[in-house]
């Protein structure tokens, strides 16, 4: 069991949860206490696994593909599919946030779900199943089946176990998800049939020897998909109705995790396979970014249902991770892997606060509270700590990355890059007004004399198991604020590669770091990787690294 | 043995923490302990580093503990730099700290909140000094937001009213908006010199001509000096320091008085090389910093408030500091914060005792004749009016008078300015004293109950006091026969970097005529003041009946909290709510989203019309397709 344990870690990953959830699916409704704590030790376990095994790797080390696992699986229409699962500094610390927030979220809204609560958390689970998969899988049409897998138990968890308006949301989320991924199949389709294959370095030799107005038409099918998941101005429309009317674990799960899945797909396939259609487009990119960054901003700041402004700051947040990646420079990039790890933090900290709120006051209206901070002390200080994190306030993980992203886009070297990082920079100080004046409102000033309001529902503060919750959170906040480099050192040189092969002119290096890591040579990794004056080192991924 | 001074920062946030995690439990006697102690701590701490660092070779320590931030070309040290500059900063700022700490112990000893007044209070005193030792612009940045979160946090103390979480919001958005120029400088700079270390920008600055037109490193400064605005409280970002007053007074000593709001002063003393390289700036510097020391004098001269009045003042004298740096005199900038330091934190506490003695009354005019109640608070309070006033001897006179003097170099127009916001401050001033401790007290039920302070809050009134006396002669002037102490003291800090030192500011011009104009102006508006207000209200407002119009705009402070409301925020919400209602619903989710949705609907419903169930009609529509391709396959 052990031997295949280790020689399986990534297959376990993936599918453990998924079979365990099927299993909790089975149980009667009335073993519901039963199956909800046996889901939480599941996932509680599987992260621990996770992270005593994906952390042995040495912190600094210029690794690339440590863990994988690659074997042929079967063929469409000719075309082999492969059964690819590795780990690799890009995705090593999405795959942690996603086993960090599964069993968080499901403790945390532990009561909260009073309805059928086993199946809810079974869907959890086969959830967490499609993140994992779609973050450690390497093989592109194994990749699109992960992540339209997700789709379906975030249909059921928004459209069973949400709001009024559960039903219009869950289906504007499917299918505005579905709709855009549709025309990256075809893309994808195309591209494979040229290539012979899913695997993604063959397949972005492949685009570099299409003529570049196709590069363009495939990037932009890609990038559509990408997008709308993110989501990238204009295309948000789905995410303020998705997350309001979800329960909160959807929210969390949501926002925590799916959300990266966009823009990891943007910084692992889309940038490397279409590298000159990539820099053609960071314009505009950048563009929708700085107007998502402002724009998210406004938005939240006239919210009047706390959930939804925690939504629209989403677009906010997001739209920085977009700008950092649009920048195409180290430490632009490097932010955004950063940023990306920040939101799923905070931003799902704060759907669990308000979660917790919502189930003591049975609404989320900003005028229905004031003084909260008087009857509950301890959630108030909590929640203070991560509106800090969320406004990016130096020392916590939020002012780190956005302090990244807007350096690095200021020296990107683009024309463009100074505009808009000055740009961007309103949204740090918009953030902070939507944040704090919504504090203010909601847990300064005077009780909220109304006898109905939210304020007068509230009996008790934060309970232990809440609190248990919080902590880890709060300890990661200043954690990533202080010492980023625990987090971003790992993907460094994989971004160094990654950059420096899609700026080069000579294309047999664009795709090296594509390749599975067996053929890229060290020479030819060598030659001048200087992007953005980083020292280059040299790849060393021997045999012995990668554990097959 | 040096590289103990991150124990300076640290000891305070040890202390922080202590009292907000387990404050309540403790006690209100350990909460006094830890929090004073440690603030007491870190100033000896910060003594004995200052004296290592007056040994070490060139007047400076650089300190490296570890790496904050790395990726591509950024770096970012966990670093400590101790010079003449942040060593004479540091002292300042832990020394006046550790007495309003004591003056605290008494001021909220009756306070429900007292362990989480001190957590923020230690708190703010550790961001200060990241900011004052930090040897990067983003450690700088990091105490520089870090002093307004906790600026936000103290002047919102009292959580529960409505008034005082509304100011402390205000605060904290104007020192963000500044913080995003800030933030926008420091990208220039990295751009620029591909380094956030602030020695080694000014190693590179001191080898760069100055700046000929609007450049770069213009565009740089400027937005850094626009950050020094909103934590300085300057035009256009001063609106909230007046507001800030809500919170307690011994807050307003030291954050809104002492040493926050100098910290924009600071910055740019810290990046002085880079600054003087600019032209366009400076004077940009001058200007702003000037004008701003008239229109907070002329608000001062009609408020009621005896803490308004004082922020106000405040806001004033941090005008003329940057009128002083903005005429080429960082040294005498930096020396106005020093001296203004003392008797600034000085008035503050001693309105404080006021405050405390009347029971939380603040309106000036209902005191009056409080002189024999408070003996101490009303001698050392003199002595620190005396001080701001400029009056010769007292250590306003110094760095005030080098400021002017400085200033008519640079422009008579900035010295006239400064020399009439000078008369107000005289006049309101006297003001001031005479309605707090002079004639009949008009509100007799408080003043039977009004009594000195404890000791706790008397002693650091006299040391204050002592300070605000002796501190003025380290900077006498060469034209008193004096030596300007202070600029050779921090002049390696001032031009570090820079091939060659560059001479002392060359002094020329009337510089004894210019002085007496002043001490005769100050002087002159101080007694015109103290003998209006001296027997009562009544001439004062036969005054004001004369001129009602400008009493009426200097009462409601030129109505620009109102231009600010109607013209700017609410244009804002109004466009947030356009935008969500507009295009967000309308647009996007009607017209791109649910449009389509629509569309299928209709389509569908459409086509399920010809599904009849009626056999005839499919016969029928069969029977023209076969016709239809009989036609075509036999055409």
């Amino acid at each position: 069991m052990t031997e295949w344990m280790s020689n399986h870690l990534l297959t376990f990953l993936v599918f453990a949860p998924a079979i365990w959830g099927l299993l909790i699916l089975c149980f009667p409704e009335k073993q519901a206490p039963l199956a909800k704590l046996l889901a939480i030790f599941g996932a509680a376990g599987l992260f621990f696994i996770s992270a005593a095994r994906l952390l042995t790797i040495p912190p600094e080390g210029p690794m690339n593909l440590v863990f994988a696992e690659h074997m042929p699986w079967f063929s469409v229409v000719g075309l082999p599919v492969e059964y690819s699962l590795s780990i690799d500094g890009l995705n090593l610390w999405l795959v942690l946030l996603t086993t960090f927030l599964t069993p968080l979220t499901m403790l945390g809204t532990y009561r909260s779900v009073t309805q059928r609560a086993g199946s809810f958390m079974a869907l959890i689970l086969i959830l967490e199943s499609g993140m994992l998969g779609a973050f450690m899988a390497q093989d592109l049409l194994f990749f699109y089946l992960f992540w339209e897998a997700m789709l379906i138990p975030m249909y059921f968890v928004i459209g069973i176990w949400g709001g009024d308006e559960r039903k219009y949301a869950a289906n504007k989320f499917f299918l505005y998800t579905l709709s855009g991924s549709l025309l990256w199949l075809v893309a994808l389709l195309y591209l494979a049939t040229k290539a012979g294959t899913f695997a993604p370095g063959i397949m972005a030799a492949t685009a570099l020897g299409l003529p570049f107005s196709v590069q363009c038409t495939l990037f932009l099918a890609f990038a559509l998909a990408f997008a709308i998941k993110v989501p990238l101005f204009p295309l948000h429309t789905w995410l303020p109705d998705a997350h309001v009317q979800a329960p909160t674990a959807g929210s969390v799960i949501l926002a925590g995790v799916l959300l990266k899945l966009g823009s990891y797909g943007f910084l692992r396939f889309a940038l490397p396979m279409f590298p000159d259609a990539f820099s053609h487009y960071a314009k505009p990119i950048a563009m929708l970014s700085v107007i998502a960054i402002v724009y998210g901003a406004l938005v939240a700041m006239v919210q009047r249902d706390i959930k939804k402004l925690v939504a629209y700051s989403s677009v906010s947040h997001m739209g920085f991770v977009m700008l950092g990646l649009a920048s195409m420079t180290v430490v632009g990039t490097q932010g955004a892997m950063l940023q990306m790890l920040n939101h799923g933090i905070s931003t799902g900290a704060l759907f669990l606060l308000v979660g917790m709120l919502y189930d003591r006051a049975h609404t989320r209206m900003i005028s229905d509270f004031g003084g909260v901070a008087s009857k509950m002390p301890v959630f108030t200080t909590f929640f203070f700590i991560v509106t800090l994190s969320s406004i990016g306030l130096p020392l916590t993980n939020g002012f780190v990355g956005e302090f990244l992203i807007l350096n690095g886009t200021y020296i990107s070297g683009f024309p463009w890059g100074r505009v808009f990082a000055t740009v961007a920079t309103l949204g740090v100080l918009l953030g902070a007004v939507y944040m704090l004046w919504m504090v203010k409102k909601v847990f300064w000033g005077p009780e909220n004399p109304d006898e109905d309001s939210g304020t007068q529902h509230l009996h008790s503060d934060l309970s232990v198991r809440e609190i248990a919750v919080m902590v880890p959170i709060v300890v990661l906040i200043f954690w990533m604020g202080l010492h980023p480099r625990s987090f971003i050192s790992v993907s460094e040189q994989p971004i160094v590669n990654l950059l420096h092969s899609a700026k080069a002119p000579d294309p047999r290096v664009r795709v090296q770091p594509m390749l599975k890591p067996e053929s890229a040579t060290k020479d030819g990794l060598k030659d001048g990787l200087a992007a953005d004056g980083a020292a280059p080192a040299a790849p060393s991924i021997s045999g012995e690294e990668v554990r097959k | 043995m040096q590289k103990i001074a991150w124990l300076i920062p640290i000891l305070p946030l040890i202390g922080s923490a202590f009292n907000g995690l387990i404050g309540k439990k403790a006690g209100k006697k350990a909460v006094s302990i830890v929090g004073v102690g440690t603030v007491v701590a870190s100033f000896l701490t910060a003594l004995w580093v200052f004296f290592a660092m007056k040994d070490a070779p060139g007047h400076r320590l650089d300190l490296i503990y570890g790496t904050w931030m790395a990726t591509g070309s950024l770096t970012v040290p966990f670093g400590l730099t101790i010079d003449p500059l942040s060593g004479t900063m540091m002292l300042v700022v832990t020394g006046i700290s550790a007495l309003i700490h004591l003056y605290s112990v008494g001021y909220m000893a009756e306070e429900e909140g007292y362990a989480r007044y001190f957590c923020y209070l230690n708190l703010f005193v550790f961001f200060m000094l990241t900011l004052v030792l930090g040897n990067s612009l983003p450690l700088l940045f990091v105490g520089w937001e870090g002093v307004g979160l906790c600026s936000y946090l103290l002047i919102g103390y009292a959580f529960e009213t409505e008034t005082a979480p509304a100011a402390g919001l205000k605060a904290f958005l104007f020192n963000r908006t500044g913080d995003m120029g800030m933030a926008i400088g420091m990208m220039a700079l990295f751009a620029l010199f591909g380094t956030l270390t602030i020695g080694d920008i000014l190693n590179q600055a001191g080898h760069m001509q100055a700046e000929v037109g609007f450049g770069v490193l213009t565009f740089a400064t400027l937005m850094l000096f626009v950050g020094a605005t909103g934590k300085s409280a300057q035009i256009p970002l001063y609106l909230w320091l007046p507001d800030a007053m809500a919170g307690p007074t011994p807050v307003s000593a030291l954050i809104h008085a002492a040493t926050m709001v100098t910290s924009g002063i600071y910055m740019i003393c810290r990046l002085a090389p880079v600054f003087s390289l600019t032209p366009i700036t400076m004077t940009t510097i001058a200007w702003v910093g000037g004008l701003t020391a008239l229109l907070a004098a002329t608000i001062g001269l009609v408020q009621r408030d005896i803490k308004k009045v004082l922020a106000y003042s405040t806001v004033s004298q941090l005008g003329y500091m940057f009128l002083g740096l903005g005429s080429a005199g960082f040294a005498a900038g930096f020396f106005h914060v020093f001296t203004h330091a003392w008797f600034k934190a000085l008035l503050f506490l001693g309105a404080g005792s006021v405050i405390h003695a009347m029971h939380h009354e603040q309106d000036l005019f209902r005191m009056g004749g409080l002189k024999e109640k408070l003996p101490i608070t009303f001698w050392t309070m003199l002595i620190a009016t005396l001080c701001i006033m400029g009056i010769p001897g007292f250590s306003g006179f110094f760095s005030k008078d080098e400021i002017l003097y400085l200033a008519f170099l640079k422009s008579p127009a900035l010295w006239a300015i400064g020399l009439v916001a000078a008369c107000c401050t005289a006049f309101y001033m006297a003001r001031l004293m005479a309605l707090a401790f002079l004639g009949e007290p008009r509100d007799s039920h408080a003043y039977e109950h009004a009594h000195e302070a404890p000791m706790t809050m008397t002693l650091p009134l006299v040391v204050l006091a002592v300070g605000a006396v002796v501190a003025g002669f380290w900077g006498i002037p060469k034209v008193l026969g004096g030596t300007f102490a202070v600029e050779h003291w921090l002049e390696p800090a001032l031009t570090y970097g820079h091939a060659e030192a560059e001479a002392g500011s060359v002094h020329e011009g009337p510089a004894m005529m210019l002085m007496g104009i002043s001490v005769a102006a100050a002087a002159g508006f101080g007694l015109f003041g103290w003998s209006l207000y001296k027997n009562g209200t009544e001439k004062s407002e036969r005054l004001a009946a004369k001129f009602p119009g400008a009493h009426t705009i200097l009462l409601n402070k030129y109505f620009l909290d109102e231009l600010v409301e109607g013209y700017l925020l609410r244009p804002t919400r109004w466009f947030g709510n356009v935008l969500w209602k507009l295009f967000d619903v309308i647009i996007i989710d009607g017209i791109g989203v649910n449009l389509p949705g629509a569309l299928t609907r209709v389509a569908g419903d459409f086509t399920a019309l010809l599904q009849t169930g009626r056999v005839r009609n499919y016969v029928l529509s069969m029977g023209l397709g076969v016709l239809v391709l009989l036609y075509i396959f036999l055409k």
